[in-house]
């Protein structure tokens, strides 16, 4: 028998790529996404369930399907996204939504893989330049997003600790870098002047995104729990992860930066506070853990922004990839229809 | 098994060690090894012992555009900073080492003297000193208050200012095997007025030991004479530091002497003397320890500070002259 697995945050980046690596094995037998907007990539046999952001539904569901892996890639880490308000329903009484269905009696949740972000570290003077995964952070978490990422990871710890049986496995990713996902920093970094916080010239880690995916593919595979950071090796300037895009970067005043940063909303680059922060600071953590448990990285922290120069000097000649819309005639017709001639040999 | 899960499985294939990991297989309802050590500590997410990291078997392409270590310093940065100090370190303050040869060619030692001048000039002449006389890098364990200040603390980091924190601390003189300065008075040495000059304050509560017992490596002391007088502080003005966040906010001779701006730039031509004294090593603890005893990094803090007081009233008993030495 193989694995059933729930994927929460199907439209996400991230939730839609794992779906598309988790489709190509065998050893998974049924899939299920779930978020409140379609799926944005081609998937061919994952089930997509509409929810509303808190998951009211999930009880339901994990009755129903009995899965008995959950992946929670659905947390919200940029708060540019959507309104304070909303993200506290996804991450929070959405977390609080899962765990409730995953603990209730007769579950048969046996492993859960939360995404997370090394926001919950926050960014400040006193921080060491390597954060790990035991690390209490000293300065209060001013932000929303952080605010409630730490709540989550509450209620990820209350639940490993009320479930001792079920194999759960914590996260952390840096700031993620590649050819498809954008983040503030990536927008930032695509615009012809790099915002940069005068006088400050920080050390950022990154990590691919791919290693991203690779890095929860392999805790669902080697069931390493635990909390684990996810980043590339290496810490760069600011000033240099502009020069390996080929830019140069303008100074933010660092006094009332956030009022500065109100023209480059106009621009389509919105820097919330918690990347103010990071511009002024930076923030390390510490990768070793989960290259202990066997992880192999693909990219170091340069290479990865390096990589995603090439491929935004690539998009800028031959244009956009092609965006998947989504429709439910259409994918029903496909998995249900008798019409359809299932187990064919794929073409070659 | 027949586990295999796409992407991650190519990464993972090989050493026999995963190999074994994977084999408890969840279908056999078993607990694995992992959960049950899981089970065992349910305080922390974070139970499982993890073998030692093995060495890396390719290097990854790393295009790096500048000398920028994981600790902000830069080599370039410091020889910059080596050729506009040098003639400072030669003409202004004569600076006169004593004892060099105590500073070890390999491996990590925990630098400690003590602090005066209210923008501290010692920090700088043992920096420039050792790297120049010794040739190695020197980090310098700082206050995190310069991390927040613009431009100051970038420049701080790019020449070796890292902030005080025992992680920072253990990784650089445990894993990393450098040469780590640090003034265990803390802002305490700087704030003193020159009516306190060459009275040590308190160590800190002993940090500095117990991180180097921890990291394995031996405590370097060196006693500076010539900072006191390069910047002595007439009286402090508590009410403006409280308003801007500093430690202290002093009222220098040099203000006096050149004015608010580059009395806080310029220094007296006070000379230098940094006598460096036999290290102490703590071959008798095992390092990593998760704790060490309080009263034996007591007795060693306030040893090695007895040290460093006595050499200045050593040094000091021989000094003719606060400018020629």
């Amino acid at each position: 028998m193989g694995r059933r697995v729930l994927i929460t945050g199907l439209g996400t980046f991230w939730g839609g790529r794992l779906a598309q690596a988790l489709e190509a094995d065998p050893g998974v037998d049924v899939i299920i996404g779930l978020d409140r907007l379609e799926p944005t990539v081609k998937l061919e046999r994952t089930e997509y369930v509409r929810s509303d952001e808190n998951y009211s539904i999930l009880n339901r569901i994990v009755k129903a399907t009995k899965v008995d892996t959950v992946v929670h890639t659905f947390l919200v880490v940029d708060s540019t996204q959507m309104a304070g308000r909303l993200l506290h329903e996804i991450n929070v009484i959405g977390t609080m939504n899962l765990f409730a269905a995953a603990s209730a009696p007769g579950s048969t949740v046996r492993d859960v893989v939360v995404k997370s972000s090394a926001l919950v570290y926050g960014a400040s003077t006193q921080d060491p330049v390597w954060c790990r995964e035991d690390f209490r952070r000293k300065s209060p978490a001013r932000t929303r997003v952080e605010r409630s990422l730490l709540e989550v990871e509450g209620y990820v710890r209350d639940f490993a600790i009320d479930n001792p049986h079920v194999m759960v496995s914590l996260l952390r990713f840096s700031n993620v870098i590649g050819k498809d996902i954008a983040t503030p920093l990536t927008k930032a970094l695509e615009l012809p002047l790099v915002p940069s916080v005068l006088g400050f010239d920080p050390r950022f880690q990154f990590v691919h995104e791919d290693d991203v995916l690779r890095a929860i593919l392999f805790v669902l595979d080697q069931e390493v729990p635990g909390i684990f950071n996810v980043a590339g090796d290496g810490l760069l300037p600011w000033s240099e992860v502009a020069k390996i895009c080929g830019k140069r970067t303008v100074a933010l005043p660092f006094a009332g930066a956030s009022l500065a940063t109100a023209p480059l909303r106009r621009l389509g680059v919105d820097l919330p506070p918690e990347l103010i922060d990071l511009l002024k600071y930076g923030r390390g953590i510490d990768n070793r853990r989960l290259k202990q448990a066997g992880f192999r990285y693909d990219h170091t922290s340069a290479g990865a922004v390096e990589e995603f120069c090439q491929s935004v000097r690539l998009r800028r000649t031959v244009g956009p990839e092609p965006i998947y819309h989504y429709d439910e005639e259409v994918e029903t017709f496909f998995r249900r229809s008798p019409a359809v001639v299932r187990d064919q040999p794929t073409v070659s | 098994m027949g586990r295999s899960m796409g992407i991650a499985s190519e990464a993972m294939a090989g050493t026999p060690e995963t190999d074994d990991r994977r084999s408890p297989s969840r279908a056999d309802g078993g607990v694995t090894e992992r959960r049950q050590a899981a089970i065992g500590n349910p305080a922390a997410l974070v139970p499982v012992a993890l073998p030692p990291l093995a060495e890396e078997d390719a290097p990854l392409p790393d295009p790096r555009r500048s000398d920028v270590d994981e600790w902000g310093r830069s080599q370039h940065m410091r020889e910059l900073a080596h050729r506009l100090y040098q003639p400072i370190y030669d003409s202004w303050f004569r600076v006169e080492w004593e004892g060099l040869d105590k500073i070890p060619a390999h491996g990590g030692a925990l630098i400690v003297a003590n602090h005066a001048g209210a923008v501290p000039s010692d920090a700088p002449a043992i920096m420039h000193g050792i790297e120049t006389e010794v040739g190695r890098p020197v980090y310098a364990l700082a206050d995190h208050i310069f991390k927040g200040m613009p431009v100051v603390g970038t420049l701080w980091a790019r020449n070796g200012g890292v902030v005080a924190h025992p992680d920072n601390a253990y990784r650089l003189l445990r894993e990393q095997g450098q040469l780590t300065l640090v003034f265990p008075e803390g802002s305490k040495g700087p704030a003193k007025t020159y009516a306190e000059r060459y009275r040590l304050r308190r160590f800190g509560r002993g940090g500095f030991v117990e991180i180097a017992m921890r990291a394995g490596v031996p405590i370097i002391p060196i006693a500076v004479v010539g900072a006191e007088e390069s910047m002595p502080i007439m009286f402090k003005i508590p009410a403006l530091a409280k308003a801007i966040g500093v430690p202290y906010f002093p009222v220098t001779a040099n203000m006096l002497a050149f004015g608010p701006v580059l009395g806080t730039l310029l220094h007296f031509p006070a000379k230098f003397k940094l006598r460096v004294l036999d290290p102490v090593g703590f071959d008798d603890v095992p390092p990593d320890q998760p704790r060490y005893s309080r009263s034996r990094i007591m007795d060693e803090s306030e040893a090695i500070r007895q040290r460093i007081q006595e050499s200045l009233f050593d040094m000091l008993q021989q000094r003719r002259s606060v400018w020629s030495g």
